[in-house]
């Protein structure tokens, strides 16, 4: 049998599987969608409970999985195709165009300076909040640190023009933007393969009650990873036009527990994301009134307990009641709920209200569930080959799931969980190689 | 004696985690000791209900906010409703309930007038009367019916669908109340006796494809009466669709900044958001604006439920309020597209001496005007 | 050769950049002695940033290379590797950590400013004198330690195995299985634990790599990563499995009669019994004639043996095997409830913890899987949350994170054995995260089980019934539970043994006393020690799923050097100069992972380099300052100092 693997999905969960795979001394394709590696991680500001820099963690991570000498890196690509051959996979990759020559982009960003579109495209890596050019590195430390244009947006590839002359290809020095690119196909023999597409951020605009699109100091938890995020749009400073919020509330539960939202599941990480964003708050604007509403606090990890000991004793407000209204009086929000504990409908103003949405499946993975035959569970991630005694595995052969594609994680969780789908996946090439 | 347990599992209340949305999201919860979420814990605990110290089941509006919110499937206003329904059936009626209930029995509508009146709002209109083939069943609200303060809003759904040239018919005397309040109030007795005697003079008139003057009787209608052999419409939905297939077109302008109140048992119970925006903002001359709390986060009247015919525990009247946040849009019309709506609210701005500033109009009245 | 040194000022993001003057610190580093080139960047430690330094080490000829940036712990690997690629001796580099140590913890611009470039300037210093040092590989031993046979074990073991590797797996009881041996089923999907554990442990039992050891104790771990030499004392079970037929008699005549911690001490056995797979057994501790050599019984089991299958004169076995991995899957221990008194467990016989319920529950359990207690089926049950857990009375403030689910499924299972008992779960939160988790909390409520949010304060008896008092926090009233059985959701904490594994093998422990992890984001197996991994719940609680995945992660780790077959080895060691050395053996005493020794022939000490961790505890000892740490010099930490004065 092939004594490669692939892994699909170039997060935290497929840079582990693919690091433990290559160091185990086997080939490894790591296939990434989006023009860098490090998912959703690379979105974070700090990770509880101990607050170390998210990036600052990731980045030495996704150098060694560029520099492997055993994986083979397919960034701004996609799994198109998987036929199974007596337990071989062929995989056919679509490697999408960049229009920008990889082996001859030096990173220096000279042309999303000069892009037409500079400061006018919505940043998704930004989680909306900020604008970027329509060529463009997701983030600063994106490997590989290469320009991308994209397709969406980019004046010439959208409407066959863009003024006089291209502004970026005058602007680059090293000639390395080709508008001739077309997509390629690659295919790949592989053993065995790891889905680890990871998930999407609950769409809160799905609970109108919480004036979320609405209102736009009513934000994200995704939103306020890049608020508070040093390399983000307000260099870390929580600023809402331009003012510090002086009193924030955080609002738990957002898409999860809930079944109006068809989510029944918990997303396990809300609590302590909030509870990090809480203190961060109380870190930067000490005289911030911070109020978190809740029904349960769901702090069960290592440290965790602690940590949400730590944020309470910072003078973070925790009340117990999920928040029904939010709305506008004057300048400020009304979060309108009821505190359980007092048995008394109660109304906190707020400058900035941060919903804490859950995880949900990710709609992209659903074609590579087909290719590979992988059925879901109840709650729409797709299901592990028994609940308890095999998490990783799927009934396909050769085929496991790393990460939040099973379900919602938390990093220390999603990397175990990324390990042991590696573990499965070394064990299925060393016996049968 | 109430029957905890069977209450519990009838309306699965033991789904609930005690969050609080339902209180939280409660237009009566801020100013009523009635707590939706401490009611469903009452009953979860499965101590001793004592009824009757609990005069704030009164206060309920039935907007359902409670059950919208709610994560995980309850319905706190069904439990309310039951709760009123054994109060009922222990005999002890409240006063100011006994005549709309009997007369409703008796006269088919709840404003204790005579069922033989109840035609007196269509004089001169010429109205046709149901029969097989005809397309639309207009059926007019029994406050729209009685009441001269709404009694023009029926009469302008009459001249807009012959505007439109829609081909509609009435039950004239065979009309009477939906039943809606009726079950809203306990009573399921007697709902239940007017759903089957409806169900059966509709079959008789061989109606087909109703339209509603209130949200009320429309929601009764889609999702209280069972498989019907009728389709049932609000008037918004068919003048929205009349407009958007160029059938009803305005020649006159009504020059007027006009917000909107979302009725509960339109918006919020049934998703009728856009129908009624659609008509204001196709009327020439109309500068539509929103409230700020509007569609899924609209806030009730406090009309429904019954309480037209209940005071409630509290003197705080929520209208009050929306008619405030009415003229912070800087609207002079506040629309509406529900009897019940347009009298509280039509209290309310009389109450807070605004009649120079805003004026409450139903939303057929001010198309009327464009005709 | 003339040292030639580049400074490299990283901004990381604004990290760095908001607090520290960077542009400034790149000026003044480039007048610093010997420093020929200074740059400053957003992220050194990116691509373009990397390509500054090797286009400058190609074209300015470097020699040294000062980065100024984040902790060392965090990229020296990556600047190392960078210089390398340029063709420099990765140990020509010194990190100045102005974030962590200056940008991070200061607001005052000016002076972090100041001090970023005093911590510059002395990396500088001592950079300069960074001699070349050469990294080294040593050969592995294919095979694996994994120590404990519950279901973490099994699985690392299995995987390690099923990629054709040997597995030494020693269980310290006398049978395999571990805590989930006790268990009568999974939550959330209610399977019974034996049948899953059956297929296991046969896979485990009848694998040609895997040797399994029962009742057998790590006694001693030498050596280093791709090299450890492990002692393991197998205890006699004096009783020859190949002879015994089961029959019993043995233990009919046995008269000491000790708690029976399999039933978690609802029952008791004797000295000699049948372990939960059914062999027999002699519990050396318990048995007064292997203790004492004598016994009151007569005849005793040895002679009414029909198979003479009793030899309780057998001696241990002692075995030392060599691996090259070891994973620690020794899994965590039950809270003693008696250490809340409040809760009335050891008072009343009808308040039990939860692994005793399991018992209880349980079809192969003393009571068949009736739930009875003193004879009868209760019919009031009160479940009490986080006993043990969250809980600083008790020095276990965090939270065990399988008891929410399994009181959930306890009260799941007396809804369907006795539909009519009224069930009662007191709770502060109800945390029920993991797949399918809440919605089994759904299901347990709609079955009629009440969730009262509330800790409970007091337990205490009124008549043959229990009271259980709490305040029911949602109703803000205090209230009064009658029960016929109290159900105590005991948390999980670490086993007594933890101390002897964790000394064992060196391994630090995290703050709530488990095993800890080399990094709690990233490296949630990793320990400190180079080779040993960490499985289950040693490291924290967890439920079986989370062990699972966590214990094939240790496989996953222990895959790395077992198929490579050789590992890199740390180069910046300490070095004796043995015209120094008195060989005094303090260095041996203060090392951590006896790397020193004193060789009987020169009468000096060595230090062996596989083992030196570079920590630098012998340098600080010696007292004639013969052992230097390589990097950490005298001279080079006087120059570095001294540049401060």
């Amino acid at each position: 049998m092939n004594n490669s693997a692939l892994v699909i999905g170039g997060g935290i969960a497929g840079i582990q599987a693919a690091l433990d795979i290559g160091d185990a001394g086997f080939k490894v394709y790591l296939v990434e969608k989006e023009p860098s590696v490090g998912g959703r991680m690379s979105q974070l500001d700090k990770t509880f409970p101990t607050l170390d820099c998210s990036a600052c963690i990731l980045t030495p991570k996704m150098v060694d999985v560029s520099r492997h000498p055993n994986i083979e890196l397919l960034t701004y690509s996609e799994v198109t195709d998987v036929q199974d051959a007596a337990g071989e996979f062929r995989v056919t990759v679509k490697r999408k165009p960049r229009y920008v020559d990889v082996t001859k982009c030096t990173g220096c960003g000279s042309c999303a300076e000069a892009c037409r579109l500079k400061g006018r495209v919505v940043d998704t890596f930004n989680a909306e909040i900020g604008k970027r050019s329509a060529i463009y590195v997701p983030f600063p430390q994106a490997v590989p640190l290469k320009y991308t244009v994209d397709p969406t947006k980019c004046l010439f590839l959208t409407r066959g023009v863009c003024g006089k002359t291209f502004l970026c290809k005058d602007a680059c020095k090293a000639d390395a933007i080709d508008f001739n690119m077309k997509e390629s196909f690659v295919d790949l023999n592989v053993g065995a393969i790891i889905v680890a597409t990871g998930f999407d951020p609950f769409n809160a605009a799905l609970k109108p009650e919480l004036g979320y699109g609405t209102y736009p100091n009513v934000i994200s938890s995704l939103q306020f990873e890049r608020l508070s995020s040093a390399s983000g749009p307000t260099a870390g400073r929580i600023v809402l036009n331009g003012k510090e919020p002086q009193e924030v509330v955080f609002v738990q539960c957002v898409g999860s527990r809930d079944q109006t939202t068809g989510n029944l599941y918990c997303s396990r990480v809300c609590c302590m994301i909030t509870a990090k964003h809480a203190h961060l708050v109380k870190d930067r604007i000490h005289d911030a009134r911070v109020t978190v509403f809740y029904a349960d606090i769901r702090a069960f990890g290592k440290g965790f307990e602690e940590f949400y000991d730590r944020v309470r004793a910072e003078g973070v407000n925790y009340r117990r009641g999920y928040v029904s209204e939010i709305f506008k009086r004057g300048e400020k929000l009304v979060v309108r709920s009821e505190d359980t504990l007092l048995g008394q409908p109660v109304e906190v103003t707020a400058d900035l209200v941060v919903l804490s949405n859950g995880l949900v499946p990710r709609p992209e993975t659903d074609p590579i569930a087909k290719l590979l035959n992988l059925a879901k569970s109840a709650d729409g991630f797709l299901a592990e080959a028994h609940p308890k005694m095999r998490p990783v595995d799927t009934t396909t052969d050769g085929v496991f799931l790393a990460g939040c594609v099973q379900g919602p994680k938390d990093i220390p969780d999603t990397v175990a969980h990324a390990k042991a789908a590696a573990s499965a996946a070394i064990v299925r090439l060393r016996s049968h190689g | 004696m109430i029957d905890i347990q069977s209450l519990v599992e009838q309306l699965e209340l033991a789904a609930c985690i005690q969050c609080g949305k339902c209180t939280g999201g409660c237009p009566i919860a801020v100013k009523s000791t009635m707590n939706p979420r401490a009611l469903v814990y009452q009953f979860l605990r499965g101590e001793d209900f004592e009824l009757t110290a609990r005069e704030d089941l009164w206060d309920c509006t039935t907007c359902s906010t409670c059950g919208l919110r709610c994560p995980k499937g309850v319905k706190p206003y069904e439990l309310i409703i039951a709760l009123r329904g054994q109060w009922i059936e222990s005999g002890k009626i409240p006063t100011t309930l006994r005549a709309p209930l009997t007369a409703t029995l008796n006269q088919g509508n709840p404003l204790v007038l005579p069922r033989e009146d109840r035609s007196l709002w269509a004089d001169g209109l010429d109205l046709k009367e149901m029969a097989e083939g005809v397309e639309y069943t207009m059926f007019t609200c029994c406050e729209n019916a009685y009441d001269p303060r709404v009694q023009p809003v029926p009469k302008a759904l009459v001249n807009i669908l012959r505007a439109a040239n829609v081909d509609f018919g009435t039950l004239g005397l065979e009309e009477q109340c939906c039943g809606s309040e009726i079950r809203r109030l306990g009573e399921s007795g007697l709902f239940e006796y007017l759903r089957d005697d409806n169900i059966e003079k509709f079959r008789a008139a061989g109606v087909k494809k109703m339209v509603t003057t209130s949200p009320h009787c429309y929601n009764v209608y889609k999702n209280e009466y069972g498989k019907t052999e009728f389709t049932v419409e609000h008037y918004t939905q068919v003048v929205a669709r009349l407009i958007a297939e160029g059938r009803l077109k305005f020649s006159h302008r009504v020059e007027a900044t006009v917000t909107y109140q979302d009725p509960c048992f339109l918006g919020k119970q049934n998703g009728v958001y856009d129908e009624p925006r659609a008509i204001l903002k196709a009327i020439p001359g109309v500068k539509f604006v929103d409230m700020d709390r509007s569609r899924e986060r609209s806030v009730c009247c406090e009309g429904g439920g019954g309480r037209m015919w209940m005071e409630g525990t509290s003197k705080v009247r929520i209208a009050n309020d929306r008619v405030l946040q009415a003229l912070e849009t800087g609207a002079n019309i506040l629309a509406t597209a529900c009897p019940f709506c347009f009298l509280t609210l039509s209290d309310a701005v009389i109450a807070t001496g605004n009649e120079e500033k805003i004026k409450v109009m139903d939303i057929l009245q001010i198309a009327q005007a464009a005709l | 050769m003339k040292q030639r040194i580049g400074v490299y000022v990283c901004h990381c993001g604004l990290n760095i950049a908001a607090t520290v003057d960077v542009a400034a610190a790149r000026e003044l580093a480039r007048l610093m002695p010997g420093v020929v080139v200074a740059r400053d960047y957003t992220y050194m430690c990116s691509d373009p940033g990397q390509a500054l330094i090797i286009n400058d080490i190609k074209e300015q000829g470097l020699t040294h290379v000062v980065v100024a940036s984040c902790s060392p712990r965090m990229h020296e690997p990556t600047f190392r590797a960078a210089i390398q690629k340029a063709g420099l001796n990765p140990y020509c580099l010194e990190m100045a950590n102005i974030r962590e140590q200056c940008a991070w913890v200061h607001q005052d611009r000016d002076r972090a400013t100041a001090k970023a470039i005093d911590l510059i300037a002395s990396a500088v210093a001592k950079v300069a004198w960074l001699v070349p040092l050469q990294e080294r590989e040593v050969g592995v031993t294919q095979a694996a330690l994994v120590v404990g046979g519950g279901v973490a074990g099994m699985h690392a073991a299995l995987d390690i195995a099923n990629a054709g590797f040997q597995v030494y797996l020693v269980e310290k009881q006398p049978y395999l299985g571990g805590r989930a041996a006790q268990l009568n089923t999974t939550f959330p999907t209610l399977e019974s634990v034996s049948d899953l554990l059956k297929p296991l442990m046969k896979d485990v039992v009848t694998h040609p790599k895997i040797r399994v050891l029962t009742n057998a104790d790590v006694e001693k771990v030498d050596g280093y990563v791709g090299n450890f030499r492990a002692t393991v004392r197998e205890r006699p079970r004096y009783v020859d499995a190949t002879k015994c037929t089961a029959c019993g008699k043995c233990v009919e005549v046995c008269p000491v009669t000790v708690p029976n911690a399999f039933d978690a001490n609802l029952t008791t056995r004797r000295a000699i019994y049948r372990a939960p797979d059914g062999t027999f057994v002699v519990d050396e501790r318990a048995c007064t004639f292997v203790q004492d050599r004598v016994c009151p019984a007569d005849p005793r089991c040895e002679s009414v043996c029909p198979e003479n299958a009793i030899d309780l004169a057998q001696p241990a076995q002692s075995h030392e095997f060599g691996v090259g991995t070891i994973i620690v899957a020794t899994g965590a221990a039950v809270f003693d409830a008696t250490k809340k008194p409040e809760l009335g467990f050891g008072a009343y016989a009808n308040v039990i913890t939860s692994l005793q319920f399991e018992r209880l529950a349980n079809a192969a359990g003393p009571t068949g899987g009736k739930i009875v207690v003193n004879g009868k089926e209760p019919k009031e049950v009160v479940f009490i949350q986080c006993v043990g857990s969250r809980d600083q009375t008790t020095g276990n403030v965090y939270c065990s994170r399988i008891c929410c689910m399994v009181n959930a499924k306890q009260a799941h299972i007396i809804k369907e054995k006795l539909p009519d008992a009224k069930v009662t779960v007191m709770y502060a939160d109800v945390r029920a995260f993991g797949k399918g988790h809440e919605e089994f909390y759904d299901r347990v409520r709609k079955e009629g089980v009440r969730y009262r949010r509330g800790y409970v304060s007091e337990v205490y008896r009124k008549g043959d019934r229990i009271v259980v008092r709490a305040e029911d926090t949602l109703i803000q009233k205090p209230i009064e539970l009658e029960a016929d059985l109290v159900v105590l959701g005991v948390g999980l904490t670490p086993r007594p043994e933890t101390d002897a594994i964790a000394d064992l093998l060196s391994l630090p422990r995290s703050g709530d006393g488990f095993l800890l992890e080399i990094h709690p984001k990233l490296r949630p197996v990793e320990t400190a020690v180079d080779g040993v991994f960490l499985a289950g719940a040693c490291q924290g609680p967890k439920d079986i799923v989370d062990t699972i995945a966590q214990a094939r992660a240790a496989a996953a780790s222990a895959f790395a050097p077992l198929c490579r077959g050789k590992v890199k080895v740390e180069s910046a060691t300490a070095v004796v100069n043995e015209e120094l050395c008195a060989g005094c053996g303090l260095c041996v005493a203060a090392c951590a992972y006896g790397a020193p020794a004193i060789n009987p022939r020169t009468g000096t000490a060595r230090v062996n380099a596989v083992l030196c961790k570079g920590c630098g505890a012998c340098a600080m000892a010696c007292p004639s300052k013969a052992i230097q740490l390589m990097q950490f010099t005298p001279r080079q930490i006087i120059s570095q100092v001294a540049v401060l004065a």
